[in-house]
Order: C-alpha cells, then sequence, then structure tokens
C-alpha cells in the first residue's frame, strides 16, 4: 500500500482545534453540571480541574499538531470527552477519588505527549520485536510474585512496591499488542502456509506458531494464577484477531473459539468463583439470591440504570452511591442512572467512534506493522469496552476490566493514554522533520 | 488484510448494537419492571421522599392530619402529623426505615401523585419542572367526634368506632394506647429506629389498634345479632320465653347463669324485648339454641363477621380484622357452645369496628353500608377527582326486623342496662356487653354499642379488661359513657 503525499494539514487542524474545544467545552461542563446538582452551586474546586483539563488538553493539541499533524484530529477529543465524562461521574461520586482521578489524567496525559515526543515513528517499535515482547509478559506475571503481588477483590491483578499500587498488566497489555502487531507482520506470509493440519484446518509449522502458543498459554496463566477473567479473555481475543488479521486464514478463528470454549470450560469447572459468576449473570435478579454478595452489585447496577430512563435522573441529583464500586466497573451504571439513556448511548457511541477511527487509520496505514498495530489497539479498546458494558450490563458475565478514560484508576489511565498515542502516531504517520521516504 | 480489518470493524459494531439493545431494554423497555423490583425498596424510596406527599385531611376539609415539609435533609421532604397521636389509627404511619401503614399505605398511589385520576397534573409539574405533587386525601372522619372519643375513654385501654349508617362513612376510628407517628416520620435513622423498637417493646402495645385490629369475646352485645336471627326466625319482639334462675345445657353438666347469679326480673317467662333490656343471659342462651347453629351462624356472617379469622368480609380502606363466629358446622358435636355463642362468648369474637357495623345496620333499616374512611381525592391544585360516594355492602336484615330489634335496643337505654347512654332529648337505641375472657377471672372487657336515628349515627366501644373500674366493671358503667359522650358531640 502506498501512501499519498499528505494533503495541506490546515483543513485537519481547524477541526482539531474546534474538537479539542468542544471536548473541553463538555467534560469541563459535565463537571460543572455535577456541582450544581448535587449542591447547587458552581464547585469550588473549578479553577483547579478546570485548570487541569483546560491546560492538559491545550498542550496535547499542540503536540499533536507539533508532531502528528496528519493524524484524525477526532482521535484525542472523543478520548479526551470520555475522560471528562468519567471525571464528572468521579467528581459526582467522591470528592477525593476526583482529587486522584485528576492527578492520573494529568500524568496520563504526560505519558501521552511524551509518547508521542519519542516515538517519532511507529516503525522505531518494530526493532524491539522480542524485548517488548518479553517485557509485556513479565509485566502480566509480576503481580504473581510472592511479596510484592496483591489480590483485590478476588484477584491477583496488583503490584505493591513501596507506597504505589498499580496493575502492571495494564501496561503489560499494550506491550503484548505492540509484541504481537510487529512479529506477526514479519512472520505474516510464514504464517499463513499451512504445512500440516487436519482437514480443511491447516496450521504452519510449529515453530513459527510457537511464541504463540507461549502467548496464549499466558492468557491462560493469567486466568488460572491471577484469577481475572476479563484480562485473560481480552489478551487471548486480542491474539486470535490479530493472527486472522494477519495471516487472512479463518482457520486461525475456528481454532481460537474452539480453544475459548474449552478454556471458558475448563475455567467453570475449576473455580468456584467463575461459577459465581456465571450464576451472577444469569441470577442476579432471583430474589431468593439478590441480596448475597456479588448479585447484589450486579442488581443494583441494573436498578440504577432502570432509574435513570431515558434522561436520566440528572448530574448530581440520582443515587448513584447505592451501585457498588461505582467508580470502577460500574462507571457505566453511575452513567446511566445520570444520564439515562442518552448518556450511555453516547458513551458507547464515542467509543465506536474512537474504534472507528482506530481502525481507519489502521487500514491507511502505509505498513504492515502500523496496520496490525492500530488493529490491535481498537481491538483491546473495543474488546474491553464490550466486556465491562456488556458485564455491567449482563449480556455477558461481569468480568473486573475497566471502562477506557472513564473509570477511575490510574494504571488503566496511563496505559489507554499511552495505547492513544501510538494509535495517533500511526493515523498521523511518522512526525514530520524526519525526510524520510514513507513507503517502506 | 484489509478485508479481514473491514470485517472486525463490522464485528465490533454487531457487538457495541447488542450492548445498544440491552441497555434500550434495561433503561427503556423493561425499566419500569426493574425499578419496581422489590429489591429496589432503596431507590423506591427515594424517589419517593422526592415527592412532596400530599395531605390528608378530616372531613371538614380543614384539620389536617397529614402534610409534607420541605427538609434540608437528604430526604427531601419530611412528613408531618399536625395531631400528633389522635388519628395514628386512620393515618398509619410513613416512615423510610419502616415503610406505610394505614392510610399512608392503602393511598399511597393517591398522595404521590401516581394514582390514574392525579396523572394529568403529575406530567405537567414534569414538564413544567416543579416538584412532584401528590393529591389530598379528604377522610370521613369528624374532628369533634374523635376529639370526643379520644377524651372520654381517656389512658384506659380501648377502642372507638363511629360510624354514619346512612353512607358508612367512619366518623370516628380512635385506639388507646396510641402512638406519634412523628416520630417514625423523622429523617434520622437512629431516631426512628429508637422510637421503633420502644413503641413495640411497649407491654401495652400502642401501634395495635383495638378499633379495628385486634379481636375479643363481644360477650352480651352479640345478642343484637342473636335477636337479629331470632326475629328473622319469626319470633316477634313479644314472644316469651321460660325465665329460669339458671339454664341446664344440654349434652353437659354445665349450665348458664345470668350476670352476678340474678334472676331475670319479669316473671318465669319473659318476653324477648324484656330479656334484651336487662340482658338476661339465661333466655338468650334459650333463644340461641331455638334458632339453631345454622341460622345463626348464618346470621352473624351476614352482619359481616367470618367463619375463621382469616379472609376477607367487608372491604374498607384501611386493613382491619374482621369479627369471628365459627361456621354452623362447628357446633355439629358442640350444641353447648351454641347456647355460649349466643352470649357472645366461647369462640365469639369482634372489635368496635364490627360490632359499629351491626349497630349501623340495624340503624340503616337492616341494610348495611359498606364502611369508608376516604369521602374525595382531590388533585394536586384542590380539584376532586375522585368521590367515594356511599355504598351498600349486604342486607343482613328486613327492615320489619330491623325496626323491632330498633325498639328492643330503645328499651335498653332507657330503662335496662344502658341508661347512661341516654341523653334528653334524644332517642339512643344500645346495647352493653360484660364480656369474660381468659379463664373467667380476669376483670372483664367493657363493651357498648349503640346508635341514634336522630343523630344518624351508630358507635362501638369496648374498654379492655374493665379499664378503671377493672373486675367491678360493667358495659353500662365503663363503656355507655364513652358512647354517649361520642353522640354528644355529635348532637352540638
Amino acid at each position: 500500500m502506498s501512501q499519498t503525499v499528505a494533503a495541506d494539514p490546515r483543513p485537519r487542524q481547524g477541526t482539531a482545534v474546534a474538537l479539542t474545544i468542544l471536548a473541553l467545552v463538555l467534560s469541563v461542563g459535565a463537571y460543572l453540571l455535577v456541582g450544581l446538582g448535587k449542591r447547587g452551586r458552581v464547585p469550588v474546586t473549578l479553577a483547579v480541574y478546570g485548570g487541569i483539563f483546560a491546560a492538559g488538553f491545550i498542550v496535547v493539541h499542540l503536540v499533536i499538531r507539533r508532531f502528528a499533524p496528519r493524524a484524525d484530529p477526532a482521535l484525542f477529543p472523543v478520548a479526551g470527552v470520555l475522560t471528562g465524562l468519567g471525571f464528572a461521574m468521579i467528581f459526582r461520586l467522591s470528592g477525593g477519588l476526583a482529587a486522584e482521578q485528576a492527578t492520573w489524567i494529568a500524568v496520563g496525559l504526560l505519558c501521552f505527549v511524551l509518547t508521542l515526543v519519542a516515538i517519532r515513528d511507529h516503525r522505531q517499535l518494530d526493532a524491539y520485536t522480542y524485548t517488548i515482547g518479553l517485557l509485556g509478559l513479565v509485566l502480566l506475571l509480576l503481580p504473581v510474585v510472592p511479596g510484592i503481588g496483591r489480590t483485590i477483590n478476588g484477584a491477583r491483578l496488583w503490584v505493591a512496591i513501596g507506597p504505589v499500587t498499580f496493575q502492571p498488566s495494564e501496561l503489560g497489555k499494550v506491550l503484548i499488542v505492540v509484541f504481537l502487531a510487529s512479529y506477526l507482520n514479519a512472520k505474516r506470509e510464514l504464517l499463513s502456509i499451512a504445512t500440516s493440519g487436519v482437514g480443511p484446518l491447516r496450521i504452519p509449522p510449529a515453530k513459527h506458531l510457537g511464541p504463540l502458543i507461549v502467548a496464549w498459554a499466558t492468557s491462560l496463566a493469567v486466568l488460572f494464577l491471577e484469577k481475572d477473567l476479563g484480562a485473560s479473555l481480552l489478551y487471548f481475543a486480542i491474539f486470535v484477531v490479530l493472527l486472522w488479521v494477519a495471516t487472512g486464514r479463518a482457520a486461525y478463528l475456528v481454532i481460537g473459539l474452539v480453544l475459548f470454549a474449552a478454556g471458558a470450560a475448563l475455567g467453570y469447572a475449576a473455580f468456584s468463583h467463575v461459577q459465581l459468576r456465571v450464576d451472577i449473570w444469569l441470577h442476579a435478579l432471583d430474589p431468593q439470591k439478590i441480596h448475597a454478595l456479588g448479585y447484589g452489585q450486579v442488581a443494583q447496577a441494573e436498578f440504577g440504570m432502570a432509574t435513570g430512563g431515558l434522561v436520566g435522573a440528572g448530574l448530581g441529583r440520582g443515587s448513584p452511591g447505592l451501585i457498588p464500586y461505582a467508580s470502577t466497573d460500574f462507571i457505566f451504571a453511575a452513567i446511566g442512572e445520570e444520564l439515562g439513556l442518552f448518556g450511555t448511548v453516547a458513551v458507547l457511541l464515542l467509543f465506536v467512534a474512537l474504534v472507528g477511527k482506530g481502525i481507519r487509520a489502521a487500514l491507511d496505514a502505509g505498513d504492515g506493522f502500523g496496520t496490525l498495530l492500530a488493529t490491535g489497539l481498537s481491538a483491546v479498546l473495543a474488546i474491553q469496552a464490550f466486556v465491562i458494558v456488556g458485564g455491567v450490563t449482563r449480556v455477558i458475565p461481569l468480568t473486573g476490566v475497566t471502562l477506557p478514560f472513564v473509570s477511575y484508576g490510574g494504571s488503566s489511565l496511563i496505559s489507554n493514554y499511552l495505547l492513544l498515542a501510538l494509535l495517533v502516531r500511526v493515523s498521523s504517520g511518522a512526525a514530520p522533520g524526519r525526510g524520510r521516504s514513507l513507503l517502506r | 488484510m484489509t478485508a479481514q480489518i473491514r470485517r472486525l470493524g463490522i464485528a465490533f459494531v454487531v457487538l457495541f448494537v447488542v450492548l445498544f439493545a440491552q441497555i434500550n431494554y434495561i433503561q427503556v423497555f423493561g425499566a419500569e419492571d426493574l425499578a419496581n423490583n422489590p429489591a429496589n425498596a432503596q431507590r423506591q424510596l427515594i424517589a419517593e421522599y422526592s415527592v412532596d406527599r400530599g395531605e390528608i385531611l378530616a372531613s371538614d376539609r380543614k384539620t389536617v392530619l397529614a402534610t409534607s415539609r420541605k427538609s434540608t435533609g437528604e430526604l427531601k421532604y419530611q412528613r408531618r402529623y399536625p395531631q400528633g397521636s389522635l388519628y395514628a389509627t386512620a393515618t398509619g404511619y410513613y416512615s423510610f426505615v419502616y415503610g406505610k401503614s394505614g392510610l399512608e399505605r392503602a393511598y399511597n398511589d393517591y398522595l404521590t401523585g401516581d394514582a390514574a385520576e392525579l396523572l394529568p397534573q403529575t406530567l405537567a409539574d414534569q414538564v413544567l419542572g416543579r416538584p412532584k405533587r401528590g393529591g389530598t386525601v379528604v377522610t370521613t372522619i369528624d374532628p369533634d367526634l374523635q376529639q370526643a372519643a379520644a377524651h372520654a375513654l381517656g389512658t384506659q385501654i380501648g377502642g372507638v368506632v363511629a360510624i354514619q349508617p346512612s353512607t358508612g362513612y367512619v366518623r370516628a376510628l380512635y385506639s388507646y394506647p396510641t402512638y406519634d407517628p412523628n416520630l417514625l416520620a423523622s429523617q434520622r435513622r437512629e431516631q426512628v429506629v429508637r422510637a421503633w423498637k420502644r413503641l413495640n417493646d411497649d407491654p401495652d402495645k400502642p401501634m395495635l389498634s383495638r378499633a379495628i385490629s385486634e379481636l375479643y369475646p363481644p360477650g352480651s352485645t352479640f345478642k343484637t345479632v342473636t335477636s337479629a336471627a331470632a326475629l328473622a326466625d319469626g319470633n316477634g319482639i313479644d314472644s316469651t320465653w321460660p325465665n329460669p334462675h339458671v339454664l341446664d345445657l344440654p349434652q353437659t353438666t354445665a349450665t348458664i347463669e345470668n350476670f352476678g347469679g340474678e334472676y331475670c326480673p319479669g316473671g318465669s317467662r319473659i318476653t324477648l324485648l324484656q330479656a334484651l333490656t336487662v340482658s338476661c343471659n339465661v333466655v338468650y342462651a334459650e333463644v340461641g339454641l331455638d334458632v339453631g347453629a345454622e341460622k345463626l351462624a348464618a346470621q352473624a356472617h351476614a352482619f359481616g363477621f367470618g367463619p375463621t379469622t382469616s379472609g376477607e368480609t367487608l372491604p374498607f380502606d384501611i386493613g382491619w380484622q374482621h369479627g369471628v363466629f365459627p361456621d354452623a358446622a362447628y357446633f355439629n358435636d358442640r350444641l353447648p357452645e351454641v347456647a355460649i355463642s349466643a352470649i357472645g362468648q366461647a369462640q365469639d369474637l369482634a372489635n368496635p369496628m364490627q360490632m359499629a357495623l351491626v349497630a349501623e345496620a340495624i340503624a340503616n333499616h337492616g341494610t348495611e353500608m359498606r364502611p369508608r374512611l376516604v369521602e374525595e381525592v382531590r388533585d394536586q391544585d384542590g380539584r376532586v377527582v375522585t368521590d367515594f360516594g356511599p355504598e351498600e355492602w349486604g342486607t343482613p336484615m328486613s327492615p320489619r326486623d330491623a325496626s323491632a330489634l330498633t325498639q328492643m335496643m330503645i328499651g335498653v337505654v332507657q330503662n335496662g342496662t344502658g341508661t347512661a347512654a341516654q341523653i334528653p332529648g334524644v332517642t339512643v337505641a344500645g346495647k352493653t356487653g360484660t364480656a369474660q375472657h381468659g379463664t373467667g377471672d380476669e376483670a372483664p372487657h367493657a363493651w357498648f354499642m349503640c346508635f341514634s336515628p336522630d343523630l344518624d349515627l351508630a358507635v362501638a366501644v369496648v374498654v379492655v379488661d374493665g379499664g378503671s373500674l377493672g373486675s367491678e366493671a360493667t358495659g353500662g358503667q365503663v363503656a355507655a359513657p364513652i358512647a354517649r359522650a361520642v353522640l354528644e358531640a355529635a348532637n352540638r
């Protein structure tokens, strides 16, 4: 695929400015409305938080303008609105959490900027395939290490070093995608050739498939050792998706589905907490069970969303505090309660837009690695959003993944902004001033 | 790759469509069911407390029994009961911890503005951004009669019910001890919990309404029912009956005596009229045996007594416990009990509400009107939206028999056990009751039921365990003056 010389970037810049301003207005506006709805007055922290958002968004916009001018102008603003909406909800739930979230947003935006500046061309990453892969694997499995691993809410996903507690798997997730994109891009043809196999399903030689099996096994290890259904579902899905996209062979999809089913069945049979999650998914509203731990949470989320109805109870007017974990897993339900169907659909559409832009970036990327990278990163966002919203709304059993950009959580915000930075980079192509040919 | 990526994009869209469909269900199509799920009580309460709950008024349309005031707490409105404990039986309580009772519960839809008749105004309020308001419930209670009942009963444990026979409207509904619903309406949880505990731990059970929720043996007041059965069976008020000192009961060595072991005055045979006037146990036992279990049971049930404590006989705006008289089949091998039941003991059970209903049926020429506690409901702007008019429930007596029984009951008040209920210039018909209960050694319950055709009012009173007179109590001494006080209040 060849990429034509970029058209005049100025119209895109105009759009970018407008969208960024819109994102800022919506974010600060939502936060303002929360204050008005909750207390009837403008929040006292307006200057501080408003300032952080304004400064952050403006700086990011300028950095994008300088370092990734050809990027889709909507990519950052959409993520920005999601971040702002999430922040407003968290502020509505707790001033303390809001202060922390504001800090993490600032850090996340900083990481975004640094990534964009440090990585002028996404192909730089292509050179470090195995290093990145290994690092990602280490990060994924870090919580298993005794001494620094911590189990929170049944999942051993956290690592505590000194005063800081973070989720290395969030970062590891991004690195794994980079690894996969790089590896699969290199081995694309080799993996497309099937030499051995059964019937119409043919698979390539083991040595090429090897690292993939390792990576797949890791996802199962995450499930079994760390007890995180959501993360393992995510990794597994990413592998299968990227493998299929890279090779074009539907066989991988089929095998993937079979393996997933097998893994799910195994998990169900082996773990009582998996069985519990499935039972909660199916029977959360059962009057006998509804007050039990776990069931009540999911039931409250549904009640909250139902109370919201079409237009919601109003920011600051509902009772999202009745929903457990409203700032993390169930933040979507809290949005549903206060902003109604309009709010939840808006969030979904924002994700659709974000993923759509990512896919577009993948299709327009000038190189295989870029395409696969953008595809993988978009898939992460799409699948993660689907998994958590689906879990909260009982389309699928609930798992503990966060809603990207919206949920409270430093590790999540930082890794998602890192992910966004990479997407913006691919979308834009190499930073100007490089002088290298864009064609491989 | 391109083709796969495009398909992947479509797959993602499909995933999101699935989510979209589900949230549509949760937030739109299935929202009402979810919101009303009983486990969602907290949100339902919070929603309820954001409503400017409608007022409950007495029948004078001025006295406010329950109202809503804006509050600064987490719950936006506070329920207040300006009359305190006086109307507790009728209004019930409204508590965010313990829910609702009485009219607060039964008419909740009207008080919150959710009732069908109030919806137009409720929607208008919603559109105009006004807080949700409830409609006004106008009760049938007359504040003067209610005050008179409370004052007369004083600190004796018991209940008073007054019903207007021509309409069935309940004009007084009082029980002592009573409680102040304001205590349970507080928004401070610890206060409410403490008050609830105190009320429930009180051995006198202030939250149990003696007027409508408890049951006691009616004693001689039940002779009115027995009389009705006898009259319907063809016995006139002048029919004569043997008048022994003591009645030997069939199938047993037990006997029935009169009050205090006395003879009923009038000779060796007395009329039905004379027997009721002096409340003659011996004669009424005979009457009961003569009429027979089947007709006696049928008559009792026709007045609203039920065969058991469960099941509904007469509908009423708030929950109440109807009187009990067993099915005829119960007496198949229990002939002596027929005699004892005829004088209001054995398995007979009643409360002031039940006996007031008997009285109003007699007063209303034999037609028993359905009791009503609510006269009308108004919308948020004060316009009447529903008018609950009088409704006939049944015809336990023929007009001729009712007239005869009325005469007998006038006799009770003029020359019999009920003289304490006389009011100069007013015709009063009544019946006393002094009911044994438990082992028979406890102080009896003092009863009085009456009506005045002049005043169009029927009243029934029970004073538990004899009230201030204890074991010396009789219905005539303890309960009749209370009923008279209520009638006098109506006479003003």
